[in-house]
């Protein structure tokens, strides 16, 4: 078969390697021979997280995701839930990124539903799947219980709602709520217990809530020390309070 | 080829050459001026382009601007190929070019001046066998008015005066060697010497240690805290030639100096050197600096532990050859902290050679670390484990900071 | 298109039997050029202590692993399912990039057992007869051909761990189980977290001869053959699916890199893509390859070898896009390219403790103690309904909370109650997997698909893969038994995590893609040769796990490196000399 068509910019914009600096992964192709190649100074380190204004769901979107994830993890005596860790800035920040544009994935039709076994088969990119699913469910709310969308309910309905939709017994018009919710939990989990430097995991509060001390690299001095709990707070990969001089 | 010890006055002898023969050709004098040569590192200041060895054209960053490096292969339009032996051991001994023009201290002609005629011109007998490049002259870029050379004769007037080593009758032959080695050749001082304001050697306090192009090259006489004290003969014959040992590697501006030079030096005369610098006096311990700052102390603890105890471990141990132990490490604890702070900013790699090829490096830290972070993390590392030094600042820190990115930014990074 | 010079080997992509193979042959004096579609990747640029230690970027956002927008496959269960493509990765994780799936793998390093190479002749002699549809042969190689290679990957690697039988000669703390080995590990085992240290109690009270899992994680500093350095493991528990910041695991980086790379007869291009390989049928030559660089540009690279290095996936999926080889025909049995796909199948079983500090995220990538009475034919079959088997072993590799956070069968799926037992089980809990063999069958192949192409336009790999009846009673057996271990590890409960049908590719089961380009001792029913080489082509050689015929109960690694030394042997000793067909049909 002919190679001869080799569509360029194609090739150029095919897959981005989320999270890597630029310099790195679209490099022109490189002849390499007799060292090591190595520059001071380079790092293909992570994005880091500035506080600032949303940067793609609206107000509405954002409720429904608050009150989701408050049932999905609540705040409670054992600390803080989702939304006091921020999982909804971090949902927001990942949609607006490569990862909302879906720009690893392939994302090539046709798009034939599949049998579970095959996967996500959506056309729809992370970012447009939490767009018209979050429209379908507040639908749905308003038309199960009286006008009101999902944000405003009852924890107990909108445990229905939740429970209903993850099962696949309920039905939204013109959105899959089972695929939509199985990549909402994903990204709970995320928001929750990622590093703190992605938006979520405020205060590193999920990993305070299970004991998970971060992004440390040794630990030689625990591995003998047997059913021992290791008396080290948690760190980041931006580091803890006690690195900055008081 | 060995290096028998002589008895000193024997030695003496053959140092000072006797008064000028028909040049001799023979192989092992050829093979003399190829062991000189790599002692004196030519190709690594007198190479621009890796294809193009000692053809010259590399920007020598001094703090009065920029030297570029001339074409030193045999080339007779832009090279020495139609220089006489005495054309080139008036550069080497008198620091003049053929015409008569003064040269810029960068190419080290103070200390080039103490090797003997007869080394001088197996040099250039070497110097002659390589291929010929033909080049152009980059201009040099000095800040005015010291981009006159005439400039050159008041310095040289202040801080050289020619003339060929002379051996210590109560030092052994091998001691002799190794001082010619260091003063002369391998030039150790025009880095791990500090300068005047000037540019010219501090000479009473040579090797003491150095700040070239925002490296600090360490202290290597022999004190305990921050010279090679701790080191043994054999360990510093193992730097030499592999570029690492138990308590350090070479990073760096030194990674190229072991590639290129010392680990092509016959181990006879590394171990000459190592001899010599064991006796330099070093003018006693330096003084203990203040207490560090308890906050910054604690801080720099907890960064320590988090992130670098991965390689150098929490007790500052390390894993001798690969992660430079840290407790009673002399380059950690040089009084000026320059590049201990800059190894921290940008990382740093051991330079492989044949004999160890693992290229450990540290991965930078500038961008995920405060200037006061740095300074705190440096200030514990040099003051923990029987290390004490002068803290670190964070304003020092900025600066490097600054300057290094400068460096990377216009493409003047070494 | 741009036609260079020639070059003595061409190398498809440089992962761990790229960087093997490269060594190998510089070493014997060729010149050497490997190509490799990433970048140039290195420790203390791209794994750094200061960023690697992120769980979101690496494992979730599959920073190291090869993009499905770039390339990806189509997958169904069998052939009344169209494939569809594999849009994210799950189940398993393609590498990418110089070192490939070498960087990301958590160096869980064994030898298959002398009866995995024979398990056609050797399950029929015992058992008789093996079903119709499972299409099982002998590899065409014996574990003793293989040993000395084996060991050579080991000592490249440092490998940490207990010899259990030296030149048959049973060692005490060893796995008594596993083929003779000619000297003891590298480096001793590494220390041991406390879960493994429960699950190895358990397993001797039940009987069994428990045993640390060998590791390619150093157990202390080392110096390998080459003179390359590695450094001590430090437990960080971040070490599959991501990078080692600190030159602990053996990887390509680490083992072989830093000599290979010195060397002038070596030339590595990142970057570059290749297409196909060019070939002559009449001559039975490869005459080159053809890639395609970041720009888009194409070139010709002849090659007097061609060596196909790019993963087991993407080996058979070039051999079927140059026009290689016979392709398989599921319907009538015939072809040999991408015949006998196979895979494994996992299980696992959680202990629940009220009383135990666990410390998970202390971990290794091969950290763990293990139990072969249940592998290969170690184990009495008759009367089971089938063959094969698997390791049991309690891992402590990571506890990294988006992926790890075991909750109690009665736990619900979120909420208050979840939140709850998340706490309480994070750091009191084990768990023992199993690790199985999946047999070869008809049904199971790899070809190319019909609808959907990658960015260059090649159709997409398509898989067809289901397990059979013979890995889920295995599977299922193997669960029974560590079951019964975890209710002897005396937690509070336990909860039992069988492997379910159908085959689903979402989550994450192992990286152990095997077949496809199977080796064997006739060019009827196998693609390449006990030496890898093709039975088409005689400058052609097919690395990797797609020369698995089928799949026994260990990760692939050691094998796969064993296999290239083994043809890398032939090809300095026998090949160079004599360029030809080095097995007659």
């Amino acid at each position: 078969m002919s190679s001869s068509k080799l569509n360029r910019r194609q090739i150029l914009s095919a897959g981005v390697l989320v999270g890597s600096s630029v310099a790195f992964d679209t490099a022109p192709a490189a002849s390499i021979t007799g060292k090591v190649p190595w520059h001071a100074g380079d790092a293909n380190k992570p994005p880091i997280a500035e506080p600032g204004p949303r940067q793609y769901l609206t107000d509405a979107e954002a409720a429904f995701i608050d009150a989701a994830t408050a049932r999905f993890i609540p705040n409670d005596e054992l600390g803080p839930g989702a939304v006091e860790a921020g999982v909804t800035t971090f949902i927001d920040l990942q949609l607006a990124g490569p990862y909302g544009k879906g720009a690893s994935w392939y994302m090539e039709g046709p798009w034939p539903k599949g049998e579970p076994s095959q996967g996500y088969q959506s056309r729809l990119s992370p970012a447009d799947m939490y767009r018209t699913t979050i429209k379908a469910i507040d639908a749905y709310a308003a038309k199960e219980f009286g006008g009101q969308n999902f944000a405003a309910l009852t924890g107990e309905q909108q445990d229905k709602i939740l429970e209903g939709l993850d099962k696949g017994d309920i039905t939204l018009e013109g959105a899959d709520g089972k695929a939509f919710m199985t990549m909402f939990w994903q990204n709970t989990l995320e928001g929750f217990f990622a590093d703190p430097i992605y938006g979520g995991n405020r205060d590193m509060a999920g990993w305070k809530l299970i004991g998970f001390l971060g992004a440390r690299y040794d630990y030689r001095p625990y591995i003998n020390k047997h059913n021992v709990k290791i008396d080290l707070p948690p760190v980041s990969l931006k580091g803890n309070p006690s690195w900055t001089p008081a | 080829m060995t290096f028998r010890i002589l008895p000193a006055a024997l030695l003496a002898s053959l140092l000072v050459s006797p008064v000028a023969q028909a040049s001799d050709t023979s192989f092992s004098q050829l093979e003399k001026g190829r062991r000189l040569v790599d002692a004196a590192d030519c190709v690594s200041c007198h190479t621009a382009d890796k294809s193009q060895p000692f053809a010259g054209g590399r920007g020598i960053e001094t703090p009065f601007g920029t030297i570029y490096t001339p074409n030193i292969t045999p080339d007779r339009e832009t090279g020495i190929g139609a220089w006489t032996n005495d054309d080139f051991y008036r550069v080497m001994h008198h620091g003049q070019r053929p015409d008569g023009t003064r040269l810029y201290p960068a190419m080290p002609y103070p200390y080039f001046t103490k090797m003997t005629r007869d080394d001088v011109d197996a040099m250039k007998l070497y110097l002659g066998t390589l291929p010929a490049v033909r080049t152009r002259p980059r201009e040099n870029e000095l800040m005015w008015p010291l981009n006159y050379r005439v400039f050159m004769r008041g310095w040289n007037m202040l801080f050289f005066t020619p003339g060929t080593f002379t051996p210590n009758p109560d030092k052994s032959a091998e001691w002799n060697r190794g001082a010619y080695l260091v003063e002369g050749p391998g030039h150790c001082g025009a880095c791990h010497t500090p300068k005047n304001i000037l540019g010219a050697d501090k000479t009473s306090q040579a090797l003491r240690g150095g700040l070239i192009r925002d490296w600090f090259a360490p202290n290597i006489t022999n004190t305990l805290h921050d010279g090679v004290g701790r080191w043994s003969a054999d360990e510093i014959v193992d730097y030499l030639k592999t570029g690492r040992n138990v308590h350090s590697g070479a990073a760096g501006l030194m990674a190229e100096v072991v590639e290129n030079s010392t680990s092509k030096i016959l181990e006879a005369d590394l171990r000459a050197i190592a001899v010599y610098l064991k006796d330099v006096d070093g003018g006693g311990e330096p003084a203990a600096p203040a207490k560090p700052d308890e906050k910054a102390m604690a801080a720099g603890r907890a960064i320590y532990n988090d992130m670098c105890a991965a390689c150098h471990k929490t007790d500052g141990t390390g894993v001798p050859l690969m992660f430079s132990p840290l407790a009673g490490n002399a380059n950690v604890q040089q009084r000026d902290p320059t590049t201990v702070t800059r190894v921290i900013l940008e990382g740093a790699r051991i330079g492989p050679t044949d004999a160890r090829p693992t290229p450990f490096a540290m991965p930078a830290f500038d961008w995920k670390l405060t200037d006061a972070q740095i300074a705190a993390v440096a200030t514990y590392v040099r003051n923990s484990w029987g290390n004490a030094a002068a803290p670190v600042t964070p304003s020092s820190v900025k600066t490097l900071r600054d300057d290094l990115h400068h460096s990377r930014v216009t493409g003047k990074a070494e | 298109m741009k036609i260079l010079p020639s070059v003595d080997v061409a190398l498809v992509g440089f992962g761990w039997t790229g960087a093997i193979m490269a060594q190998e042959l510089t070493d014997a004096g060729l010149g050497v050029v490997a190509l490799e579609r990433g970048g140039w990747r290195d420790t203390s640029t791209d794994f750094a202590v200061t960023f690697a230690q992120d769980e979101l970027r690496y494992m979730w956002r599959r920073a190291l692993f090869e993009e499905p927008a770039r390339q990806t496959l189509t997958f169904r269960n069998n052939v009344t399912q169209t494939a569809l493509p594999m849009r994210n990765l799950g189940s398993f994780l393609p590498g990418t990039g110089v070192g490939g799936a070498g960087v990301h793998w958590n160096g869980q390093n064994w030898r298959f057992l002398p009866s995995d190479f024979v398990a056609r002749s050797h399950n029929t002699e015992r058992y008789g007869p093996l079903p119709d549809d499972m299409t099982v042969q002998d590899w065409g190689v014996t574990y003793d051909d293989l040993e000395s290679h084996f060991d050579k990957f080991e000592y490249l690697c440092g490998v940490s761990g207990k010899a259990g039988n030296i030149k048959g000669q049973i060692q005490d703390g060893g796995n008594p189980f596993e083929g003779w080995r000619s000297r003891e590990f590298p480096n001793p085992p590494l220390d041991m977290a406390l879960a493994p240290t429960l699950f190895e109690t358990a397993a001797r009270e039940t009987g069994h001869k428990p045993f640390p899992c060998p590791a390619a994680n150093l157990s202390r500093p080392y110096t390998n053959p080459l003179g390359v350095q590695l450094a001590p493991c430090t437990f960080c528990g971040f070490c599959e699916k991501f990078g080692c910041g600190n030159f602990s695991k053996s990887t390509p980086q680490t083992t072989i890199l830093p000599v290979l790379m010195r060397k002038k007869n070596f030339e590595l291009r990142t970057q570059c893509e290749v297409l196909r390989v060019e070939h002559n049928a009449v001559a039975r030559r490869a005459t080159g390859v053809v890639y395609v660089d970041a720009q888009g540009e194409e070139y010709l690279q002849p090659a007097e070898m061609v060596i196909l290095c790019a993963y087991a996936l993407q080996n058979p999926r070039l051999m079927l896009l140059s026009g290689i080889g016979t392709p398989y025909d599921p319907r009538t049995g015939e072809g040999v390219v991408g015949k006998n796909y196979a895979y494994q199948i996992t299980s696992n079983v959680n202990v629940f403790y009220d009383d135990k500090v666990m410390n998970p995220f202390v971990g290794a990538g091969a950290l763990g103690v293990g139990i072969d009475e249940y592998n290969g034919d170690n184990f009495n079959h008759s009367g089971l309904g089938f063959i094969g088997g698997g390791y049991l072993a309690c891992w402590q590799t990571h506890g990294r909370p988006i992926e790890y956070h075991p909750t109690p069968e009665d736990a619900p799926k979120w909420g208050a109650k979840w939140k709850q037992a998340v706490a309480k089980n994070y750091n009191s809990t084990a768990t023992i997997s199993t690790h199985g063999a999946v047999m070869s069958h008809r049904n199971n192949y790899l070809d190319l698909d019909p609808t959907y192409r990658d960015v260059y336009g090649r159709p997409l790999l398509r898989m067809t893969f289901d397990f059979t009846d013979n890995e889920y009673k295995m599977s299922e057996y193997l669960t029974a038994r560590a079951t019964e271990i975890a209710k002897a590890m005396k937690g509070r409960e336990i909860k039992v995590n069988g492997r379910k049908g159908p085959y689903n590719i979402v989550p994450y089961q192992t990286t152990h893609n095997t077949g496809g380009a199977i080796m064997g001792s006739d060019p009827k029913s196998s693609a390449v040769n006990r030496y890898l080489q093709s039975w088409d082509l005689h400058n052609l050689f097919v690395m990797g796990a797609c020369a698995f015929p089928q799949n026994p109960g260990y990760n692939p690694t050691g094998t796969v490196a064993a296999l290239a030394y083994h043809s890398a042997e032939a090809i300095r000793t026998q090949y160079i000399k004599n360029p030809g067909f080095l097995v007659q049909a």
